[in-house]
């Protein structure tokens, strides 16, 4: 369902081009939960951005859900990152100003949902995100951090996204809050979510089912996670 | 983004920041409410105008000696200066179908001493009976001079209330009372009702003579400084106008005119053109305003526009297309200028309505100008909105969300 061939991204600054991208090559299939791990400058976040449909590539081709989407206009991809893309971001960037619902539903009022709809589709990826339902209507700074990372993922549930994508969803949590968003990960992959988290973190990573490692704009190795960490407590029993 | 989702995200933006949303607000406000105030005060000027020269005598055509030149309008025409209008002309005219009076006029300025030693310097004019008839003119105490006065060259005057109040001051009444014109004795047989003219229209001000007694005794010569035609019906007037420039172009033997006809719309044209001129130059000095006040509603959607990056960054992430952005922003901009616009019509109208109510100046708000107000604010809110939606709109989206 992801399928992406000879990624690459060049950059100009000034005079001096920058290889962000060297020709990534790799495929991600439904229901998977992938890390894409790498240190500071290793393109990990161009990737994310051509994954995410925010930046299109230089050259090479991708797919998502069988649509090419590397070639499409400003207001093309926005479609796409409205209904296909689900973003959870480090700074989580919730609107100050808007309550925790309204906060949810904005990628539904973008998509033109009814508000009774709306209202209802929140709902379920709030209690998905397992957000307390007292907090539904409170702003967002009377929250704490781990709580706002939850509406941040309930945001991205909102539109039954193909691919939800977490760049340093812990970046500014303490690991127990840390945890706690990653278990929501654990579980909502659990349920058929495809979530691909980017992070430089190899502790986080460890929690993916299969890690893409990229350093230096080319993919340094991608397998299956040995020894994952698993701590949301259904998935315990399962294996 | 429906309509009401998008005034709900604009109203939450805009009350987010209250004290800067007003002072912008305020900006406009200002700019609305001085260009309905000036424009009201222009208005009303022009109104007051118009109904003060028609109060001269609607129907009427003045007969001027010498010729007004095209353009340059009544003020600088030198009127009374030629000798080319007599008695007999007058005679003539009122022989013409269509007029209801004519009224020979000569007048001339002469110092005025009341029998207690007062003394005025005042416009005399020599008339007929018909002088009444033509201006308008009614007699609040006494009578008007008669054609047996004018056949006899009475020594009797017909004062107006300004000259009545100058001469035998307010309390007492100047009827019967004795004045001295010129040297020459006259007495008062009535005294005019005030008609409220003022400036150059002051009809309150004048003495009236036979027209005999101004030409023999006062003035010594046998010329006219105009005559008045009644005309009977308003609809005549041109053809009236045109019947009687033949007639007198025919009596003087002159192929172009000596005289000229002046119509009370001639006059009314000039002085509207005076009035709309200076209704002009005020609504630009509002506008000043008002364009001050647009720049501020710029200033402040740019500053909107940095602060807010982030959450740009985010709704484009989130699937905002770029006309989305656009419009969200531009609906910010033309709701603080509209809801400035209100409040500026109404600020405007109770100038206004203090102006007229504490200066006595006339005012008058149009529909128009409060359409045009309404047209004008919501205009600037999308000319000068459009600049920083724009570039909200155009923002990278990665770029946007790493801003700090």
């Amino acid at each position: 369902m992801i399928e992406c061939k000879n990624l690459t991204k060049r950059y100009m600054t000034g005079d001096i081009e920058t290889v962000a991208l060297k020709g990534v090559t790799f495929t991600i299939e439904e229901g998977e939960f992938v890390a894409i791990m790498g240190p500071s400058g290793s393109g990990k976040s161009t990737l994310m951005h051509i994954l995410g449909c925010l930046d299109s590539p230089t050259s090479g081709t991708y797919f998502l859900d069988n649509h090419d989407v590397s070639k499409l206009s400003d207001d093309g991809l926005a479609d796409i990152r409205n209904k296909k893309i689900g973003f959870v971001f480090q700074a989580f960037n919730l609107l100050p100003r808007a309550s925790v619902m309204r906060n949810v539903t904005l990628p539904l009022i973008y998509a033109g949902v009814p508000e009774a709809e709306r209202i209802h589709k929140a709902t379920e990826s709030l209690n998905g995100a397992a957000f307390p339902e007292k907090f539904w209507y409170h702003m967002p700074n009377q929250l704490s951090g781990g709580m706002i990372q939850r509406v941040a993922i309930a945001r991205a549930l909102v539109n039954n996204p193909s691919l939800i994508l977490a760049d340093e969803p812990t970046g500014n949590l303490d690991s127990k809050t840390g945890d706690m968003v990653i278990e929501t990960f654990q579980r909502l992959n659990s349920q058929g979510h495809t979530i691909v988290l980017i992070t430089h973190e190899p502790d986080v990573a460890q929690h993916a089912a299969r890690m893409i490692h990229i350093k230096d704009g080319s993919i340094l190795t991608d397998a299956p996670v040995k020894n994952r960490r698993i701590i949301h407590k259904t998935l315990h029993h399962e294996s | 983004m429906n309509p009401k989702d998008l005034f709900l995200e604009t109203l939450s933006a805009l009350t987010s920041n209250k004290i800067r949303s007003g002072l912008t607000i305020l900006g406009i406000v200002i700019g609305i409410a001085s260009v309905i105030a000036m424009v009201s005060i222009g208005e009303g000027a022009k109104g007051s105008i118009e109904s003060s020269i028609q109060g001269l005598g609607s129907n009427l055509l003045t007969v001027t000696p010498g010729v007004v030149q095209a353009g340059r309008g009544v003020v600088s025409s030198g009127r009374g200066g030629g000798t080319t209008l007599k008695n007999t002309d007058a005679e003539a005219l009122k022989t013409l179908s269509g007029v209801a009076a004519v009224s020979p006029e000569s007048q001339r300025r002469f110092q005025i001493v009341s029998q207690i030693g007062n003394n005025t310097n005042s416009t005399v004019v020599g008339g007929q009976a018909g002088y009444s008839i033509a201006h308008n003119l009614v007699v609040e105490t006494g009578i008007f001079i008669t054609d047996a006065q004018e056949r006899s060259v009475a020594r009797v005057a017909v004062i107006g209330p300004t000259t009545a109040t100058d001469l035998f001051g307010a309390d007492n009444s100047a009827l019967g009372k004795t004045i001295r014109i010129n040297g020459v004795i006259f007495k008062v047989i009535g005294v005019l009702q005030s008609k409220g003219g003022s400036g150059f229209f002051n009809q309150d001000d004048t003495v009236i003579v036979p027209l005999s007694t101004m030409q023999k005794i006062l003035s010594g010569t046998d010329y006219l400084s105009s005559i008045a035609i009644a005309v009977t019906n308003k609809d005549d007037m041109s053809s009236v106008q045109q019947t009687a420039n033949d007639l007198l172009l025919t009596r003087h033997r002159v192929a172009t005119a000596d005289f000229s006809i002046i119509s009370q719309a001639d006059i009314l044209g000039t002085l509207s053109q005076v009035t709309t001129t200076f209704t002009i130059f005020l609504a630009s000095i509002a506008g000043i305003s008002l364009l001050v006040g647009g720049i501020g509603i710029m200033n402040m959607m740019l500053t909107a526009v940095t602060e807010r990056t982030r959450e740009i960054g985010l709704r484009k992430a989130i699937g905002a297309r770029r006309s989305e952005i656009t419009t969200q922003f531009l609906t910010e901009a033309v709701m603080l200028t509209f809801f400035g616009g209100v409040v500026g019509v109404l600020l405007g109208w109770l100038i206004a309505f203090a102006v007229s109510s504490l200066a006595g100046i006339a005012t008058s708000v149009s529909m128009q100008s409060v359409l045009l107000a309404f047209g004008v604010s919501a205009g600037i809110g999308i000319i000068f909105g459009y600049y920083p939606a724009s570039r909200a709109a155009k923002l990278h989206p990665i770029e946007a969300l790493r801003y700090e």
